[in-house]
C-alpha cells in the first residue's frame, strides 16, 4: 500500500491491550500520523483483565476495545495475520501471509504467552491455556462434557482462570507448588484468608503440590503429584506465570534478557533507534511489567517519543486491587515487609485481613496487604505512592471504619498524586479542570477520564471534587428549582417522614412562594406517587403532572396524542390483536411497532382518548405507562418454550415482572428486559434491570442504558432464583425511587453512588444501610394498591372533563390537519397545510 | 348559550365548573379571528371538509387561591406552532406567573404574554372576570 506523504509511518506489532492503547494515544497526539496495526489475533483488541466474564454471561464484543475506532481514527488495522520477521535494514516487517509493510518506527507489543511447564504430558488434549478469546472457546468447548477442572498455578491469572471453570459450572481445583496463593502479592496471612475464602467458594486448593506427570486415565486426565497423591480430571489448564513474546525481536538481532524480554530504555526505545517495545514483551531494568497499568505507561512514553516528546518510564508500581472470585485483595509495595515495623488486623469471623508495612523509622507506608476487603486500599496507596507520612496513630489506617470516614483529606495530596491510576490523572489535572470551570462531576469524567477505568478512585475522586470547589469557594447549588432548596432525595424524605400528601402542604412547610413551577410540580408528583401510588388525576394531584402524564397519553408534535396499550413481555393474542387493529381503524390513528415490543398508536385527538380507551379496556387492556416516568416494558425472547437454546422460561418470567412493576411512578423511565439465554436476544444488558438466563437460575444486570448515552449494564448478582431475582429488584428499585435525582435514570444514578456497583450491592444483598424490610414494604404497598389509570378514569365523569378540546364546544381543533402517506395518516407539513388552505379557498 | 360573534363589551365563555383548579383548560372565543392565520378551514386529502374558520382559541387558568383567579392567554404556543398552552404547567418564575409549553417548556408570562426564554415571540393576553359562577370576556 502506498500513502504518499512525508508523514511518519508507525507500525505497531501486536494489538493487545497495551498495543491499542499506545495505537489511540499516538493518533491523539499525531493525528497526521500513518499507523498500521498488526495483530496475530483474529478480532481487535479487547480487555483480557476481564476475560472471566465471558463466562458469567459477557459476551465477547462486550470486552472489545477497538470496536470500530481504527477506521474513525485513520488507522490501518490488518488481523489474524502475525509478523513473522522484522526486516531492519530495509525498516519493513513482514507477515505469515507474506504483506510487506515498511516502517519509519517499529512498536513492538506483542505481549506474553502463558508459560506451560515442563510436566510430562502437558500436550494431552484436554490441556489448555488461558489467555486469549480462542483459549476461552477451546475451554468451553471442553468443559461441556467436563465436571472438574483443574487450574496449575495460584497466582493472580490462575485465581482468575479458577473463576472462569467455577462458572463453566466445573469442580474446580487449584494446584500450587509453592506454600501460599498470590505468593508475590501477599504475606503469608493473607494467602491463608484468601485460601479460606475460596475454599469456600467450593474451590478445592492444593498447595506445596508438585505435578510429577499428567496421563490420560479412563475418559479423563490424572496428575500424579510428587508426595504420591493423584487427582483426576477432565481439563487441565496452565497458568503458572507468562514468558515475554520476543522471539521476533531475537530474530532481529535485538538484544534480550537472560529469561526472556526486549531490553528497553527510559525512553521505551530498544537498542535499535527505529524500534521501540512496550508491555509484557519489554524488559526495562531487568523487569517485566505484567499487568496493565504499567503497560499502558509504556505506551504513552513511546508514543510521547514519537511525537516528539521527553517522558520517560521510571519503573512502575505494581501495587494493584482486584476482586479474584468475588473476593477483594489488594497489595502494595512491599508486601513481605520483611526489614519493617507491620501493623496487623484480623477479623477470623468476616475472614478480613490487613496488614501494614511501615519503613524502618516507623514514617513512612513500606507496603500492604489487604484480604476479604479494600476500603483501605486507595488510602493506603496515596501514602505509598506519595511518600506521606502515616498519621500518629497509624493503625487506624487499617482498621474498619466505623463512619466510613477517610482519615486521608485531599487536601494532604501533592499535585503531582495520581488520583485515578488507570489514566494517571493526577490531583494537578483535576485541580485545571475546575478552575477552567467545571462544576460537574460527570463532565469532569468525561473530561479526564479520571474513573473510568476500574473505577477503584471513585470515592478518592469526588473527594477531591469537593475540596477543591470548597477552596475556591464555590458552593454547588442542589436545589430542585427556585422554590425548594432541596434534592430530590430530600423532598423524597421529607414528604415520607413528615406523611406529607399533597403539593400545597409541602410547598408551605419546606418551599418557597405560593405555586411552584414545571420542575418542582413533576417531582413531586412522582414522589407523592411512589410513596402514596393514589391516582395522578385525583384532586390536586392534576395540575402537578408533566405534558404526558396530564392526559395519560404522549403529546406530539402537532397536539396530538398517542396511545400505547401494554402488552406485557410482549406476548399478545391474535383476538387482542385484532382487537388493537380495529380501535386504530375506528379512530383513523398511525399505528407503528415499538422497538419495546408493543404498538404505538398515533394521532389520536384529546377528545377521543377516552373513547379510544374504553374500546382498548373492553378487549382486555391496561394502560401502558408509555406516558410516565415509570415501567414501560419488559422486553423477552421466546425462551426455553420455544427456543432450541433457550435455558429458562424468559417470558413468563417478563410477564412477572412487568405486571408487579406496572404502575410504579420513578424518578425517569425504566425499560427491563428478559433474555433465556446467553445469546442475549432480547439485549437485556442495554436495559436498566436486565435478566438473563443460565443453567442454574438467573443473571441480575443493572443500569444499562440505549439511547442518546449508551451503557452496559454492570452484572449485579449471578445464578440467583426466582424469589432472589424478585427481592433483589424490588429493592434496587425502591433505593433508586428514594435516591436518585429528577429525571436520573439508573445508568447516571448508578455513576453518581459513591463506590458504584460494589456499594449498591452492599445496600441491597448485605443491607449495609439496615432498610431493605422498608424497601420491599415500599414496594409490596406499590404492588398492592395497583390501579389501571385509564380504567379508573373512564370510570370517574369528573376525571373525564378534562379531555374536552374545548369546554364550551363539541369542536375539534381544526387547525390540526393530517394528510395521508404509505396508506396512513401523518401530521400535515406548514407546506402542505398552507396549499390546503388556498384551495379551500379557490 | 350564544357564542356567536358579537360586538358586546363582555362575551360569557363557559361556567366557573368547567375550569380545573391549578391547570388549565381551552375555550373557543367563535367571535374572534385565527390567531396563527395559518389554516382557514382546511380538509383532509381524503376530502372530508374541514369546519369552517373557527375562531380565537383561549387557554383558561384558574388558580382559586390567586387573586386573581382567572388568567386567560393564546392557545396557540408560537413556538411549537400547535393549540397546547391550555395544557401547559402554570407556575411561577421569579413571582412572574407562567405557563409552560408542554411542547418545549419555553414559558409565558400570563400578565404580558411575554416569552422568558425568547422575548420575540408574545402571546394574545385576555381580559377575563367571574360573573356569579360564569366566566366573562371582556372584549
Amino acid at each position: 500500500m502506498h500513502r504518499s506523504s512525508d508523514n511518519q509511518k508507525v507500525v505497531v506489532v501486536g494489538n493487545g491491550m497495551v498495543g491499542h492503547h499506545f495505537v489511540t494515544t499516538l493518533a491523539d497526539l499525531q493525528p497526521d500520523c500513518e499507523i498500521t496495526v498488526i495483530g496475530a489475533e483474529p478480532t481487535p483488541a479487547y480487555d483480557r483483565v476481564h476475560l472471566s466474564e465471558v463466562f458469567a454471561g459477557r459476551s465477547p464484543e462486550d470486552l472489545s476495545l477497538a470496536g470500530d475506532g481504527y477506521d474513525k481514527l485513520g488507522v490501518l488495522a490488518h488481523h489474524g495475520d502475525p509478523v513473522v520477521e522484522i526486516d531492519v535494514d530495509n525498516q519493513a516487517v513482514k507477515t505469515r501471509a507474506g504483506q510487506t509493510y515498511p516502517y519509519d518506527k517499529l512498536v513492538i507489543a506483542t505481549g506474553s504467552t502463558p508459560f506451560v511447564p515442563p510436566i510430562p504430558g502437558n500436550d494431552h488434549p484436554g490441556c489448555f491455556v488461558y489467555r486469549t478469546l480462542e483459549d476461552l472457546d477451546a475451554i468451553r468447548r471442553a468443559s461441556r462434557d467436563a465436571t472438574t477442572g483443574v487450574v496449575i498455578g495460584g497466582g493472580l491469572l490462575g485465581l482468575e482462570c479458577a473463576n472462569a471453570l467455577k462458572n463453566l459450572g466445573l469442580e474446580t481445583h487449584v494446584v500450587e507448588f509453592a506454600p501460599g496463593l498470590m505468593g508475590v502479592q501477599l504475606d503469608p496471612d493473607g494467602s491463608q484468608t484468601l485460601r479460606r475464602h475460596i475454599e469456600e467458594l467450593g474451590v478445592r486448593v492444593h498447595t506445596s503440590t508438585a505435578t510429577e506427570q499428567i496421563q490420560g486415565h479412563h475418559q479423563g486426565l490424572r496428575l500424579n503429584f510428587a508426595d504420591g497423591n493423584h487427582l483426576d480430571t477432565d481439563i487441565i489448564v496452565f497458568s503458572a506465570g507468562i514468558r515475554p513474546n520476543d522471539q521476533l525481536a531475537q530474530a532481529a538481532g535485538l538484544e534480550v534478557g537472560e529469561r526472556g524480554g526486549i531490553v528497553i530504555n527510559s525512553a521505551c526505545r530498544t537498542g535499535n533507534p527505529h524500534i521501540y517495545a512496550v508491555g509484557e514483551c519489554a524488559l526495562f531494568q531487568q523487569r517485566i511489567f505484567g499487568l496493565v497499568a504499567p503497560g499502558y505507561r509504556m505506551a504513552e512514553v513511546a508514543a510521547d517519543q514519537l511525537a516528539g516528546g521527553t517522558s520517560e518510564f521510571s519503573g512502575a508500581d505494581m501495587s494493584t486491587k482486584l476482586k479474584l472470585l468475588g473476593v477483594e485483595v489488594g497489595s502494595i509495595g512491599d508486601a513481605h515487609g520483611t526489614a519493617s515495623l507491620a501493623y496487623t488486623y484480623a477479623d477470623p469471623v468476616q475472614k478480613i485481613y490487613a496488614r501494614m508495612n511501615l519503613t524502618e523509622d516507623g514514617q513512612k507506608v513500606a507496603g500492604a496487604v489487604l484480604v476479604g476487603n479494600c476500603d483501605a486500599y486507595d488510602q493506603l496507596l496515596q501514602y505509598f505512592v506519595n511518600e506521606i507520612s502515616v498519621p500518629e496513630c497509624p493503625e487506624q489506617l487499617i482498621l474498619p471504619t466505623v463512619n466510613g470516614d477517610s482519615v486521608l483529606s485531599a487536601d494532604a495530596l501533592p499535585d503531582s498524586a495520581a488520583i485515578c491510576s488507570c489514566h494517571n490523572v493526577t490531583k494537578g489535572a483535576i485541580s485545571q479542570h475546575i478552575a477552567e470551570g467545571c462544576r460537574d462531576l460527570g463532565e469532569l469524567k468525561s473530561a479526564t477520564k479520571a474513573s473510568t477505568g476500574c473505577g477503584g478512585c471513585a470515592a478518592l475522586l469526588k473527594n477531591v471534587f469537593d475540596r477543591q470547589l470548597e477552596s475556591l469557594g464555590i458552593e454547588i447549588d442542589t436545589s430542585i428549582c427556585e422554590h425548594f432548596a432541596h434534592t430530590r432525595q430530600e423532598l423524597f424524605h421529607i414528604c415520607q417522614v413528615e406523611g406529607i400528601t399533597d403539593f400545597a402542604t409541602l410547598l408551605g412547610k419546606h418551599g418557597r412562594g405560593s405555586h411552584g413551577c414545571d420542575i418542582c410540580k413533576p417531582a413531586v408528583a412522582s414522589i407523592l406517587a411512589s410513596l402514596y401510588n393514589s391516582h395522578i388525576l385525583e384532586g390536586q394531584n392534576v395540575g402537578l403532572q408533566d405534558t404526558n402524564d396530564h392526559l395519560l397519553a404522549n403529546m406530539q408534535k402537532n397536539g396530538t396524542y398517542s396511545v400505547v396499550p401494554r402488552i406485557p413481555g410482549g406476548e399478545i393474542t391474535p383476538d387482542k390483536l385484532i382487537a388493537i387493529g380495529q380501535v386504530a381503524k375506528q379512530y383513523d390513528l398511525y399505528t407503528k411497532i415499538t422497538g419495546g415490543q408493543r404498538i404505538d398508536l398515533f394521532g389520536a385527538h384529546m377528545q377521543d382518548l377516552p373513547l379510544i380507551w374504553r374500546d382498548l379496556i373492553d378487549a382486555g387492556f391496561e394502560t401502558g405507562h408509555a406516558y410516565g416516568k415509570s415501567l414501560r416494558t419488559v422486553k423477552s425472547c421466546v425462551g426455553s418454550t420455544w427456543c432450541r437454546y433457550g435455558v429458562q422460561d424468559s417470558v413468563g418470567m417478563a410477564l412477572l415482572l412487568e405486571n408487579r412493576y406496572k404502575g410504579l411512578r420513578s424518578p425517569h423511565k425504566l425499560k427491563f428486559a428478559v433474555s433465556g439465554c446467553t445469546r442475549e436476544c432480547a439485549e437485556a444488558q442495554s436495559k436498566d434491570v436486565g435478566v438473563i438466563a443460565t443453567d442454574k437460575g438467573w443473571n441480575l444486570f443493572v443500569g444499562g442504558n440505549g439511547g442518546m448515552r449508551p451503557r452496559h449494564a454492570e452484572l449485579f448478582a449471578t445464578d440467583i432464583d426466582d424469589a432472589t431475582l424478585v427481592a433483589y429488584i424490588d429493592r434496587i428499585l425502591m433505593f433508586y425511587v428514594r435516591t436518585a435525582d429528577r429525571l436520573q435514570r439508573t445508568s447516571v444514578w448508578m455513576e453518581s453512588l459513591e463506590g458504584g456497583l460494589s456499594y449498591l450491592q452492599q445496600v441491597i444483598i448485605d443491607d449495609c444501610l439496615g432498610i431493605n424490610a422498608e424497601l420491599e414494604a415500599q414496594m409490596a404497598h406499590i404492588v398492592g394498591t395497583y390501579q389501571c389509570e385509564w380504567k379508573t378514569t373512564i370510570q370517574d365523569p369528573e376525571k373525564l372533563k378534562r379531555f374536552r378540546q374545548f369546554v364550551n364546544s363539541d369542536a375539534a381543533d381544526t387547525q390540526v390537519v393530517f394528510v395521508r402517506e404509505r396508506a396512513q395518516k401523518r401530521p400535515a407539513t406548514e407546506e402542505e397545510i398552507s396549499l390546503l388552505a388556498v384551495e379551500a379557498q379557490s | 348559550m350564544n357564542l356567536a360573534a358579537t360586538t358586546a363589551k363582555a362575551v360569557p365563555l363557559c361556567q366557573l365548573s368547567d375550569l380545573i383548579p391549578g391547570s388549565g383548560v381551552a375555550a373557543l372565543y367563535q367571535g374572534g379571528q385565527n390567531q396563527s392565520g395559518q389554516n382557514q378551514g382546511g380538509h383532509n386529502k381524503d376530502g372530508k371538509q374541514k369546519s369552517a374558520p373557527q375562531g380565537e382559541q383561549i387557554a383558561l387558568f384558574y388558580l382559586p387561591d390567586n387573586n386573581p383567579s382567572l388568567y386567560a392567554v393564546s392557545n396557540y404556543d408560537p413556538i411549537g406552532r400547535a393549540n397546547v398552552l391550555s395544557r401547559g404547567i402554570v407556575g411561577t418564575i421569579n413571582t412572574r406567573l407562567v405557563v409552560a409549553s408542554p411542547l418545549y417548556k419555553q414559558h409565558f408570562d400570563l400578565l404580558s404574554g411575554v416569552c422568558l426564554e425568547d422575548s420575540r415571540y408574545t402571546i394574545k393576553v385576555y381580559r377575563v372576570h367571574l360573573d356569579q359562577q360564569t366566566v366573562v370576556l371582556e372584549v
